[in-house]
């Protein structure tokens, strides 16, 4: 176990380090969710429909497009030179490789969305403050769901033909549970309704979180065999 | 008699069986308009259920095949298992299409919508996206044995997608008729209706296993085929 983090986190320094000295998915993923938060302010009539309304599924649909961008470019990176496979050749195991890989693309979502969110409160005029602590747990467990799945589905992904448009369509329907139970507790809470009121929605996404890195780590394995 | 010459003459009488489900579904019609009471309220619009329910119960069906064959491959790592698990699928997305063909015809006159965010209108619509991502897949990945360990993959995370699904769009409010015949106590569906169901339920598994055999049996061709022409270029 503790063999397996620590291959996992050098897996993971090293996908940090790398895209913290070249910096252009991360900057073009800000640029592009800052873009589609903006985009959004003209998909509604502001005299007819009140922000508040639209902004759990804005906020949301912004995440799951900018976090997409951010799995395509983990396994994209080992493809060039054909870098995985000086992975599978060291003593890390499969799993640790996927943890690694998960955990890498975490920090990426995680901070995308760190930046995206006070954006997201300017823009649309949502006091994110008072509903702070809830609001980061709803974030966190939904993106460990699409990150854990998203990383697995991107492994395929960028071994087919079309591996961009791949990845959407192989990844899109998985996001359904934890996107639904995120917009809906990410509503309850903004509405200032009490948290016990989402319990249904908290369980489904717990589970979900729980089912899937599971199955995740067992399956894979089988998506590298080589 | 050559394994291609055995799979040609699987292909000739599944395409037989084909036929006579073709026959037998022509009956279940006749059966329905004809010798089957109309609904009170509903009239002949209901008549699609005959074809509906059947429809989507073997789809569902379908995908519980696909699930099992791709969990089994990844242990025996089978060829066989993967050709089947896709002409399962294959087959289940030609039904799933009816369901969500006739489900409009039926919802425009009752709930007077071609389409509402229902649970279970939801729920067959992503199993439809899930199936599509899996087909697409395939056409996507060249090597047979990586396409059969990604489509394996794909399927048994399928499968357990479909009960979160089922719950995220049931937390949603339903207004889909609840089941008339698969609940706990006695069926509230009258006999003859049943019967006529039922008799529905049997000819759609037996053209379901007919089309299923049909395209296994085209698979293994196709399969064949390709060792053939791999082991011509080698030589």
């Amino acid at each position: 176990m503790g063999e397996l983090l620590r291959a996992a986190w050098a897996i993971a320094a090293k996908d940090v380090l790398l895209e913290f000295r070249s910096r252009t998915a991360f900057v073009s993923a800000l640029v592009f969710t800052a873009l589609v938060l903006a985009i959004f302010n003209f998909a509604r009539d502001p005299t007819a429909v009140s922000a508040v309304d639209l902004a759990p599924g804005i906020l949301w649909i912004t995440f799951t497009f900018a976090g997409m961008l951010g799995l395509n470019r983990a396994f994209g990176l080992e493809r060039e030179n054909r870098a995985l496979d000086g992975l599978l050749l060291s003593p890390a195991s499969r799993t640790a490789i996927y943890v690694g890989k998960v955990l890498a693309n975490l920090v990426f979502v995680g901070a995308v969305e760190a930046i995206a969110l006070p954006l997201f409160a300017l823009f649309f005029n949502v006091p994110i403050l008072p509903v702070l602590g809830p609001l980061v747990l709803v974030i966190a467990l939904a993106t460990v769901g699409f990150v854990a799945v998203g990383t697995l589905m991107s492994s395929m992904a960028v071994n087919t033909r079309f591996a961009e448009l791949m990845l959407p369509v192989l990844l899109l329907p998985f996001l359904v549970p934890p996107v639904t139970a995120a917009v809906q507790m990410t509503a309850r809470l903004f509405a200032g309704r009490p948290f016990s009121e989402v319990s249904a929605w908290l369980r489904l996404l717990v589970g979900y979180d729980i089912i899937f890195v599971a199955a995740c780590i067992l399956f894979f394995e089988s998506t590298i065999e080589e | 008699m050559t394994p291609t010459e055995a799979f040609e003459r699987a292909r000739r009488r599944s395409a037989v069986w084909i036929g006579i489900g073709l026959l037998l579904l022509a009956t279940v019609y006749v059966r329905a308009l004809v010798f089957t009471p109309a609904e009170v309220v509903q009239g002949l619009a209901q008549k699609i259920f005959y074809v509906h329910v059947p429809s989507a119960w073997v789809a569902f069906l379908a995908f519980g095949i696909v699930g099992v064959s791709s969990a089994v491959y990844l242990f025996l790592k089978d060829p066989r298992l993967d050709l089947f698990a896709s002409s399962a699928a294959e087959v289940g997305m030609v039904f799933t299409t009816a369901v969500l063909v006739t489900g409009p015809i039926w919802g425009k006159p009752i709930w007077g919508t071609w389409w509402t965010w229902d649970a279970r209108l939801t729920l067959t619509l992503f199993l439809w996206f899930v199936v599509l991502a899996y087909l697409v897949l395939r056409t996507a990945v060249h090597e047979p044995s990586q396409r059969a360990r990604y489509s394996a993959v794909l399927g048994i995370l399928g499968a357990l997608l479909v009960p979160f699904i089922h719950v995220s769009v049931y937390l949603f409010r339903t207004v889909h008729p609840m089941p008339v015949v698969l609940r706990p106590g006695k069926p509230t569906l009258p006999g003859s209706m049943l019967a006529t169901l039922l008799f529905s339920f049997a000819v759609f598994m037996l053209f379901f296993a007919a089309l299923l055999w049909h395209r296994y049996a085209l698979a293994r061709l196709a399969d064949a085929r390709a060792h053939a022409a791999a082991e011509r270029d080698d030589a």
